[in-house]
C-alpha cells in the first residue's frame, strides 16, 4: 500500500569533467512510496527550479528497464538496494521515512562524470566498435531456419545478450574492470553458429580495446554479477576467457 | 484553393505518391529493376546524415555504409544502443509460414491493410510483407538469439488481428535484441570509419538549399555547441510523437522536434490524428507519474481481460473490500470474449483499448481510481503450469511486480491504455522521399505503412524493413543524380541562417525567465490532449482542445523558467524546445483529428459509430491521407489530400466478431 515518507538526499553535484565535485544536500517531504526513484528525482528537480536553481543532471531515457541509460550508485550500489533491477525500476518503497540516501555517479576510470551524477560510457561503444558484432552486410544471408541451434543453446545466448551495457558491472567492481560486459557480448556470439567463425578473433580485438581503454583486470571477485541488474552470470567470464586463450594459441 | 464547411484550408493540388504502375506483387521488383544506381566509386563521394539510431536509422546507417556511401550518423542518448526501439517486447512480424498455418505475404498485407482499417497505401504495405521474411533472416544471421522449438528451429506466438502464428520473438526483449543487431552493423561500419558517430547531440534544423535538404543543424548537448553538418541527403528516423501526452509509454527523450523542423521547412506531416492507444499498459499510479510502461501486447496470448460483472462488486474493489481472487467465474465479465468471439483477447489494439475505456467509463472499473480492468493468467497457469508461464513471460511479470507490488502469479494484473505508438508521421512518397527533395524519413516517423492502427509486431518490422531493405535502394535512385555535387561547405547563407534561427529561438526561450517549469507545461499539454484528442474523441471537445493548446502556447511562450545557460549541458533548456514542437504536434492532432469526420482504427470520432459501438468509416469523403503543409507561423495551415486508391482488395468493415 502507498505510503508517505520523508527522505534526506545527499547527492553528487558536480558542474564538469574538470570541476570539483561535492556532496549536498536536500530534503524532500511528502514522497509517495508508489513512486520510481527517478520520479522522486524529478520531484525535487522540480522543487530546485521552482526555488530557481540548478536542477541535478542525471542519465535516464526508457524508464522501464531495458535502454540501460540510467545510472546512479545508491547507497553504496550501482542501481541501489533492490536486486535485479536498473535506476529507473527501484521504487521509494525500498526505503524508510526519516533515511538518508547517498546518491553518486559511477566511478570508474574508464566512465569520466559529464556533469552531477552523468558520465560518459563511450568506453562500452568504442569495444563493441572493435569486434561486438558478427561480421556479415545487409542482404544475402541464408535462410532464419537453415542452421538449426539448440533451444539451450540459443537460450542461454539469449541470457548473456540481455545485458544493457549500463555500466553496473564495471562500476562496482573495485579494479573497474569490463570482463562482464565484454564476456557477454563474446559469450552470445561464440553460442551461435553464426557468431562461432569469428569467436576467438572477437575475443582478442575486445579485449585488447578494453584494456587500451583503461578497464581494470579481473579478479573474480563476483560483485559484477550480484549488481548486474540483469542478472548476468560470470559464467560467461569463462567462455570469454577460453576464446581468449584460443585466440592467444593460434598467435 | 477551396474553403470546407469548417475552417480549414483545403488545397486541391494533387499529392503523387509515385507509386510504380503494374501488379501489386510486382510493383517493388518492378522498380529494383528498374531504379538508378551509383556505382562504388561515386558512393565514396555521397555523404549521407541519419538522424536517429533506433531500428530504423540504425539498420538505414549500417546498409548505406555497408555499399560505401559516407554516413553521418546522430543520437540523442549516449549511445545508439539505447534507442527506443529497444523497449519493444512482443515480437516482430514476418510472413514465412514456418508454422504451415496457411500465412503468406499477401495475407499478412490483407491483415496489415484491414488492421490499419483501410487507410493505409496498398503498394507500400505489400512491399513490406514481401520484404519481412528477409529481415528475419538478416537478424539470425547477426546472432540475434530468437526464442527456438527443441528441435532447433525458430518459434513463433501469435499477436493481435491476425489468425496466424507469424511473431517472431526473444524474450520478452524482441526489440531490445534487434536493436542491438542492427547496433553492431553499425558499431561494425564506426570501427571501419565509413560511419561518423555523433552521439549525445540533437537535430535542431534541417538546411535546404534550392529546394534539396542539404544538412542539418544539430545542437551538441554536452557543450551546448550549435554545429552545422552538410550532406548530399538527410534521413530523418527519430521515431512518434507520443510524449506530446506527456505521459506515454515513449522514452523521456523521445520528441517530434525532427519531425516538426521538417514540416516547417516543407515536408507533410501526414494524418497526425492517427495516434496508438495501446491497451496493456500498467495504469497511472499518482501526481509525480513520470512516463507509463507497457506490458506486452503478447500478454494476450494467455492472459485473460475482465472486469466484474456487478457494479457493486467492482465498487467493493476500489474501496479495497474485495479482492479480484474473491470474485467467482460467473461473477466475471470476459469483456472481449463476450464482444468479439473470433478473435477474443487479441482483438487489434485500438479495439480493445476502446472496450476498456467503456467498462470504465460505465462503472465497471477496478483499482483505486478505477481506471483498470484486469488481466488474468490463472486459468493459462492452470493450464500450461507455472514454469512455463515464467519461461515466456517472467521478464514482463518481473517489470510488474516492481512497479505495482504485486505478484501477477498470484493477484491477476491491472492495466489500462495508454498512447503507445503514433502512425501519423511525415509524408512520404513510395521512395520514402518527403515533399522535399533529398529529405527522406523512415521508420515511426514517417506516416507510410500502418494506417489508422497499427497491428502489433509491425513496428519493428517497418523500422527494419525501411533501414535494411528499403531506403538503401530508393535513396539510390536520388543520389545517383547527385553524383555531379560537390560536397558543400557549411558557411553557405542557408546554413548560416539555419543556425541563426536556432540561436534566436534559443535566446528567447532562455530570456522569458517566467514561472512556470517545463514539465508543470508539458503536463497541461498531456492532459489537454488526454481527455480531448485521446480515445474518444467529439466535434466539440476538439474545438475546445485547440483553443486551449492556443493557450498553453501563449503561456509557454511568456511564463517559462529555463535555468542555466545555452553553451552548457542544459536538460531544461532541451526539454523546452521538444515541449515548443510537441505543442505545435498538439495542435496537429486536435485540427486534422477535427477535419476527419469519420472513425477509423485509433481515431475514434463519437459522432461516427456502429450500433454496438464500433469505428464507422467513410470511404466516400474520407479514403485519403491528410497532408498537412506549413503555411508560416501563427497562421492555419493547408491541408492536402492524398487520394487512397483501393485497386487490388475490397474494403469492409472490420470485423473480428466472426
Amino acid at each position: 500500500m502507498e505510503k508517505i515518507i520523508n527522505v534526506t538526499l545527499k547527492v553528487w553535484r558536480q558542474a564538469g569533467p574538470k570541476a570539483s565535485g561535492k556532496f549536498e544536500t536536500y530534503k524532500l517531504d511528502n514522497v509517495s512510496t508508489d513512486s520510481s526513484f527517478l520520479e522522486m528525482m524529478d520531484v525535487l528537480n522540480e522543487k530546485l527550479i521552482g526555488e530557481r536553481k540548478e536542477p541535478i543532471a542525471f542519465d535516464h531515457d526508457c524508464r522501464e528497464g531495458i535502454c540501460g541509460m540510467c545510472s546512479m550508485f545508491i547507497n553504496g550500489h550501482p542501481h541501489g538496494p533492490d536486486g535485479e533491477i536498473t535506476t529507473c525500476q527501484l521504487h521509494m518503497r525500498a526505503f524508510k521515512d526519516g533515511e538518508t540516501i547517498t546518491i553518486e555517479p559511477w566511478r570508474s576510470a574508464a566512465f569520466p562524470v559529464i556533469k552531477d551524477l552523468m558520465v560518459s560510457r563511450g568506453a562500452f561503444d568504442e569495444i563493441i566498435q572493435a569486434g561486438g558484432f558478427v561480421s556479415v552486410n545487409t542482404g544475402g544471408v541464408p535462410d532464419g531456419n537453415a542452421i538449426a541451434i539448440g533451444k539451450d543453446i540459443a537460450d542461454e545466448a539469449m541470457d548473456a545478450a540481455t545485458c544493457i551495457g549500463c555500466g553496473a558491472c564495471a562500476a562496482a567492481c573495485k579494479n573497474g574492470s569490463a570482463m562482464l560486459f565484454v564476456a557477454a557480448k563474446v559469450s552470445q556470439l561464440a553460442l551461435l553458429p553464426q557468431g562461432k567463425v569469428e569467436a576467438a578473433h572477437r575475443a582478442k580485438v575486445m579485449v585488447a580495446k578494453m584494456d587500451e581503454l583503461g578497464f581494470g583486470n579481473c579478479t573474480n571477485t563476483g560483485a559484477c554479477e550480484a549488481e548486474c541488474p540483469k542478472n548476468v552470470s560470470i559464467s560467461h567470464i569463462a567462455r570469454l576467457n577460453r576464446e581468449f586463450l584460443s585466440a592467444k594459441f593460434r598467435d | 484553393m477551396a474553403k470546407n464547411e469548417e475552417s480549414t484550408v483545403v488545397e486541391a493540388s494533387k499529392i503523387d505518391a509515385r507509386i510504380p504502375a503494374g501488379p501489386l506483387a510486382e510493383k517493388w521488383s518492378n522498380y529494383k529493376a528498374h531504379q538508378k544506381l551509383v556505382n562504388p566509386s561515386n558512393k565514396r563521394r555521397l555523404d549521407v546524415i541519419v538522424v536517429g539510431t533506433g531500428l530504423a536509422g540504425a539498420s538505414a546507417a549500417a546498409s548505406m555504409a555497408e555499399m560505401g556511401f559516407n554516413v553521418k550518423s546522430f543520437c540523442i542518448q549516449d549511445s545508439p544502443r539505447r534507442a527506443h526501439s529497444i523497449a519493444a517486447q512482443g515480437g516482430i512480424n514476418a510472413a514465412k509460414n514456418y508454422q504451415n498455418d496457411g500465412d503468406s505475404v499477401y495475407r499478412l498485407f490483407y491483415d496489415t491493410i484491414k488492421g490499419g482499417d483501410y487507410r493505409a497505401r496498398e503498394a507500400n504495405v505489400y512491399r513490406l510483407a514481401e520484404v519481412s521474411s528477409g529481415i528475419i533472416d538478416q537478424c539470425v544471421a547477426q546472432g540475434v538469439p530468437f526464442a527456438r522449438e527443441y528441435g532447433g528451429l525458430l518459434d513463433n506466438r501469435s499477436f493481435g488481428g491476425a489468425q496466424v502464428s507469424r511473431t517472431f520473438y526473444a524474450k520478452g526483449q524482441t526489440g531490445q535484441q534487434l536493436l542491438l543487431g542492427a547496433y553492431s552493423a553499425l558499431s561494425r561500419q564506426v570501427g571501419k570509419g565509413a560511419v561518423k558517430l555523433y552521439s549525445r547531440y540533437e537535430m535542431l534544423d534541417v538546411v535546404v538549399i534550392d529546394g534539396r535538404a542539404r544538412g542539418i543543424i544539430a545542437r551538441n548537448l554536452v557543450s551546448g555547441k550549435i554545429e552545422r553538418f552538410f550532406a548530399h541527403a538527410v534521413v530523418v528516423g527519430s521515431g512518434g510523437y507520443g510524449n506530446a501526452f506527456f505521459l506515454s509509454t515513449n522514452a523521456m527523450t523521445s520528441n517530434a522536434s525532427a519531425a516538426i523542423q521538417m514540416y516547417k521547412k516543407g515536408a507533410y506531416f501526414a494524418n497526425p490524428a492517427y495516434a496508438q492507444i495501446h491497451p496493456t499498459c500498467v495504469p497511472v499510479h499518482g501526481e509525480s507519474q513520470s512516463k507509463l510502461t507497457l506490458m506486452s501486447e503478447s500478454l494476450r496470448n494467455d492472459g485473460r481481460i475482465w472486469t466484474p460483472k456487478r457494479k457493486e462488486d467492482a465498487e467493493a474493489i476500489r474501496a479495497g473490500k474485495l479482492k479480484a481472487a474473491d470474485l467467482k467465474e460467473e461473477d466475471r465479465d470476459y469483456y472481449l470474449e463476450r464482444r468479439y468471439p473470433a478473435f477474443g483477447n487479441l482483438v487489434p489494439r485500438d479495439v480493445a483499448s476502446r472496450a476498456a475505456k467503456e467498462r470504465c467509463d460505465a462503472g465497471f472499473g477496478v483499482g483505486n481510481t478505477g481506471l483498470a480492468v484486469y488481466l488474468d493468467f490463472s486459468a493459462a497457469i492452470e493450464r500450461l503450469g507455472e514454469d512455463l508461464v515464467r519461461a515466456r513471460y517472467g521478464n514482463l511479470f518481473q517489470m510488474y511486480e516492481k512497479i505495482v507490488d504485486e505478484n501477477p502469479y498470484k493477484t491477476p494484473m491491472m492495466i489500462y491504455p495508454a498512447i503507445h505508438y503514433t502512425m501519423g508521421g511525415i509524408w512520404v512518397d513510395y521512395e520514402l522521399q518527403t515533399s522535399v527533395k533529398g529529405l527522406f524519413c523512415i521508420g515511426e516517423a514517417n506516416f507510410s505503412d500502418h494506417g489508422a492502427n497499427r497491428l502489433g509486431a509491425s513496428a519493428l518490422m517497418q523500422g527494419l524493413a525501411d533501414g535494411y531493405f528499403v531506403l538503401p535502394y530508393t535513396i539510390q535512385n536520388y543520389l545517383a543524380d547527385q553524383i555531379q555535387v560537390p560536397r558543400m561547405s557549411t558557411e553557405l547563407p542557408e546554413f548560416e541562417q539555419a543556425e541563426k534561427d536556432v540561436n534566436d529561438k534559443i535566446k528567447k526561450l532562455l530570456s522569458i525567465q517566467g514561472k512556470k517549469s517545463v514539465d508543470s507545461l508539458h503536463r497541461e499539454l498531456g492532459l489537454i490532449m488526454w481527455d480531448f484528442v485521446g480515445m474518444g474523441r467529439n466535434k466539440a471537445g476538439l474545438e475546445i482542445a485547440l483553443e486551449k493548446i492556443k493557450e498553453v502556447r501563449k503561456e509557454f511562450w511568456s511564463n517559462v523558467y529555463i535555468p542555466g545557460k545555452q553553451d552548457d549541458m542544459n536538460n531544461e533548456l532541451e526539454k523546452a524546445l521538444r515541449v515548443a514542437d510537441f505543442i505545435e504536434i498538439g495542435d496537429l492532432m486536435a485540427r486534422d483529428a477535427l477535419q476527419r469526420e469519420e472513425s477509423c482504427g485509433g481515431h475514434f470520432r463519437e459522432e461516427y459509430q456502429t450500433p454496438e459501438g464500433e469505428a464507422l468509416r467513410n470511404d466516400e469523403e474520407f479514403s485519403f491521407a491528410s497532408c498537412w503543409k506549413f503555411n508560416g507561423d501563427g497562421v492555419d495551415p493547408i491541408l492536402l489530400k492524398e487520394a487512397l486508391d483501393y485497386e487490388f482488395i475490397h474494403r469492409q468493415q472490420r470485423n473480428y466478431k466472426a
